[in-house]
């Protein structure tokens, strides 16, 4: 048995709710540059099983949270993303990425559109952990003079996600049971003034709530104390989102990646795919006009063998045509899922292709995302 | 019936004649969390003392599997191919991975007893 690293926790930053993980027993690691829960007591496959079928919860706080206001700080923003903002309803939130000049992705990130639902104006943006500072210091350089950004670092950021997170929500908040998916308002939750959004990370249905640094601690303990709720770490947060077919930055989508190419048409709007304006947008107009040489897709092995990320994809006729980006277990499915990219000819679900694990060639198929049914609120 | 013996590695070895059966310790598959596949060496497979005899891997990531001694494969426990769980409920009895029949019964000197080993753990653990 290779033996465990030690964790040098000393340079790494704490979330708020840091003393909770540690009180919980969790098993710590660096990520982000924060110490961070990858699981607790129960283990990841059960803190996996349990999102499913009850309610996590997952400390989220690492991840960069901002204000951008203005005079029309979403107009500004559409400089730097292909989503539409200046379609957004008050208290709608949308998925988009920031582009380079290439239409490669610099980080993908959730922006809703505030206004009197959360009674704040502007736009509230949340972006990906080990991104944030690049991304906040892009904005403020590109933006400059038009739209001002404001780093929130007093926020806490909890996910709450399972079919019993309405329910347990609604024991302490009005109306968020009724909350359309991929909305934003702002809620007291247990007498404390949140900012709450019906979106996630894994699929299921369930909230991500900004919560003010100070009431934290207790209003997670608050909610931990209900029984369908349990404490879920980084580990079960991948797994959760590698079994929903969602993107893990860094990974499945980077630099190297246009939306197109990553199957993110969808979140690219009619009139910004036609009007562009944003970095890449050339490359990004012509791959949706021509198609791509390449595609993100879900592989999953025959066996029982994982297959984990950077494993070299095969054709069944043993020719080399891409490699997985995002590979391990999924507790849910029982048994071993991956994401990767191949050539745009082999991308059709059903198509057999080869995994070369430790020197073996391990039968494998495209298979369509998600691996499980994505159980988003829909009214 | 002889008394455990177990490497830096956190594997434990039990002997009877020449036949030595191996697995990971309960420390080992604590800090692996739940295993979902172990991959096994070939029967009839020479394998070194110290060198690769496998892979466990978890949900999150695959761990090598070191053996703590020479020989041949004679027999591996099937069992943890539909149960790759034997692992985590019974590390040091139903959840052993291999049995080898040792070149050289003097590598079980550079062993260490349970007490040592033990001691080894709290020291690393």
């Amino acid at each position: 048995m290779s033996a465990e690293t030690e964790n040098e926790a000393t340079d790494l930053k704490k979330t708020p709710l840091h003393s909770l993980h540690q009180r919980l027993g969790a098993k710590m690691a660096g990520f982000a540059g924060y110490d961070m829960p990858i699981q607790y007591g129960l283990g990841i496959m059960k803190e996996h099983l349990h999102t499913r079928a009850a309610a996590g919860l997952f400390d989220v706080s690492h991840m960069g949270q901002a204000w951008l206001t203005g005079a029309d700080p979403a107009a500004a923003m559409e400089k730097m993303v292909p989503g539409d903002l200046q379609g957004l309803a008050p208290g709608q939130q949308r998925y988009t990425q920031f582009l380079n000049d290439k239409g490669g992705i610099l980080d993908d990130l959730m922006v809703t559109r505030a206004g009197e639902p959360l009674d704040h104006d502007g736009l509230f943006v949340v972006v990906n952990a080990a991104c944030k500072d690049a991304d906040f210091a892009r904005m403020e350089k590109v933006l400059a003079g038009e739209a001002d950004l404001e780093r929130i670092e007093d926020r806490a950021l909890i996910a709450l996600q399972g079919p019993a997170a309405a329910p347990v929500l609604s024991r302490f908040a009005d109306g968020v049971d009724t909350m359309p998916f991929m909305t934003a308002k702002r809620v007291t939750v247990a007498g404390v003034d949140c900012l709450v959004s019906r979106s996630g990370y894994s699929g299921e249905d369930g909230y991500e709530i900004s919560i003010p640094e100070a009431d934290a601690l207790g209003l997670t303990e608050t909610l931990l104390g209900c029984t369908e709720v349990e404490a879920i770490g980084l580990g079960a947060r991948d797994s959760l989102r590698l079994e929903a077919g969602l993107c893990l930055y860094g990974h499945d989508i980077d630099e190297g990646t246009t939306p197109i190419e990553a199957g993110l048409l969808w979140s690219i709007g009619k009139r910004r795919r036609a009007e562009g304006g944003f970095p890449g947008a050339d490359t990004v107009q012509a791959q949706i006009k021509d198609g791509v040489s390449r595609k993100r897709v879900g592989i999953l092995p025959e066996g029982r063998a994982p297959a984990r990320e950077g494993t070299e994809i095969l054709s069944a006729d043993g020719v080399s045509i891409g490699t997985v980006t995002s590979g391990g277990f999924g507790p849910t499915v029982g048994g071993p899922v991956a994401m990767g990219y191949v050539s745009a000819d082999f991308a059709a679900a059903g198509t057999p292709v080869q995994l070369s694990v430790r020197g073996k060639l391990l039968p494998a198929a495209v298979k369509k995302l998600p691996f499980v049914e994505q159980r988003y609120y829909r009214g | 019936m002889s008394d455990m013996k177990f490497s830096e590695e956190h594997e434990w070895v039990s002997v009877d004649g020449d036949i030595a059966t191996i697995g990971i310790t309960n420390f080992a598959q604590e800090q692996l969390g739940d295993v979902v596949f172990v991959d096994l060496p070939e029967v009839g497979g020479q394998v070194s003392q110290g060198g690769d005899a496998g892979v466990v891997e978890s949900v999150k990531a695959a761990s090598e599997v070191y053996t703590p001694l020479s020989g041949e494969i004679v027999e591996v426990n099937e069992d943890l191919e539909s149960a790759p769980d034997l692992v985590n409920t019974d590390p040091e009895g139903d959840g052993w991975f291999f049995k080898l029949r040792m070149d050289d019964a003097a590598e079980l000197d550079d062993l260490m007893d349970a007490a040592a080993y033990k001691k080894f753990c709290d020291e690393h653990g």
